[in-house]
């Protein structure tokens, strides 16, 4: 369950930036989370609620923008999306594949009031 | 039980869980958008960036331990140190969510030991690794031994400061734990494959378990060893000094 700690990141990040404009309240938060991360969106949902009590994101919507995972085999060019993490290429079998996206975990936007 | 907390900063969660989903029914008119970009571990690799700077100021070689629990991390530490304390100063930083079992075990050694209990959280942060590191004499230590909560997922996403993450996979596991937690050998630049002692006795594939290692992590060295027996454990004594000596070059 590191998703705690990674949800309580969410809130410092996003307070940070909201105190820093002098915003009253945070209206939403948007974050993209990457489907090779090892993070996980549900688990972040719900430990978003009761982390973010009595702070600046206190009623705010939490946006999960999932980034699918994408890789390129560097041996035979092969490239499509990939649910899991791994260097074997499904096209020539060889330790080469590269990934291109997927291991995103980042806010991204924030909207404040 | 928010463990991951900055030091002095305030934070004041209520212990109440409200599941009404407030925060999904509020429209949000009028608000102002930020463009923001920031990595949820910054934090983090900050507190890790500043161990690691810290930790080479003083030539020290820093190795997070890291497998699921019963793998036989402690074990192999309290071999290590008996075997070579004479020869390398060690100091061991021992993480479990309760009790000092572990650092008692290590302090008996004669070995300095202090543990971090992490309560409600399942790995070892930067944070604490820098306070717990506060506990030993850095300049008069060669190897700062960081034995993670043992847990084959979270401590993978948590950059302490080390030099190298070893995972230690026991036969009496499956041998296709590599598949299951990749992002864990995947982080991993050491893979010692433990109590091999036992491999007459249980259906594990030792050459089976290397494949797999190697699909999520084709640059990982692997050792066998057994730290009850003793097999092996010279070729892991080899590599602690190959990896110290690289660290104490002038």
């Amino acid at each position: 369950m590191h998703e705690l700690g990674i949800t309580q990141s969410i809130i410092e990040i996003a307070q940070d930036h909201a105190r820093a404009e002098n915003a009253a309240q945070v209206l939403s938060v948007t974050v993209e989370i990457g489907a090779l991360s090892g993070v996980v969106p549900d688990a972040v949902e719900f430990c978003f609620e009761a982390c973010s009590k009595e702070t600046l994101l206190d009623g705010a919507r939490l946006i999960i923008e999932f980034v699918p995972g994408r890789a390129r085999c560097s041996a035979c060019a092969w490239e499509d999306q990939i649910d899991q993490l791994t260097y074997t290429c499904p096209g020539c079998g060889n330790l080469s594949l590269e990934r291109l996206q997927g291991e995103e975990l980042r806010v991204k936007e924030l909207e404040i009031d | 039980m928010c463990i991951d907390c900055g030091c002095a900063e305030h934070h004041h969660h209520s212990d109440e869980h409200h599941h009404d989903h407030t925060h999904d029914q509020r429209p949000s008119p009028g608000g102002r958008k930020l463009s923001i970009g920031e990595n949820l571990l910054a934090k983090n690799d900050r507190l890790a960036a500043a161990n690691r700077a810290r930790f080479a100021a003083q030539r020290l070689f820093v190795l997070n331990l890291v497998s699921s629990p019963g793998s036989g991390k402690t074990s192999i530490l309290e071999r290590t140190l008996r075997d070579l304390q004479d020869e390398i100063n060690f100091a061991v930083l021992e993480g479990d969510q309760q009790t000092s079992n572990d650092a008692d075990r290590i302090a008996a050694t004669g070995i300095p030991a202090h543990q971090i209990n992490t309560g409600a959280g399942c790995h070892l942060d930067a944070h604490m690794v820098g306070h717990g590191a506060d506990h030993f004499d850095l300049a008069t230590t060669d190897i700062l031994m960081i034995e993670n909560v043992g847990n084959l997922v979270c401590p993978a996403a948590f950059d302490l400061g080390e030099d190298h993450k070893v995972a230690v996979l026991s036969v009496t596991e499956g041998e296709d734990k590599p598949l299951k937690y990749p992002q864990m050998f995947q982080a991993a630049n050491l893979l010692l494959i433990n109590k091999i002692d036992l491999l007459p006795y249980v259906p594990f594939d030792i050459e089976t378990c290397k494949t797999f290692a190697r699909q999520v992590n084709p640059a990982v060295e692997i050792l066998e060893v057994s730290c009850l027996k003793g097999d092996g454990m010279d070729a892991w004594y080899q590599w602690l000094r190959t990896g110290l000596a690289k660290k104490q070059q002038p």
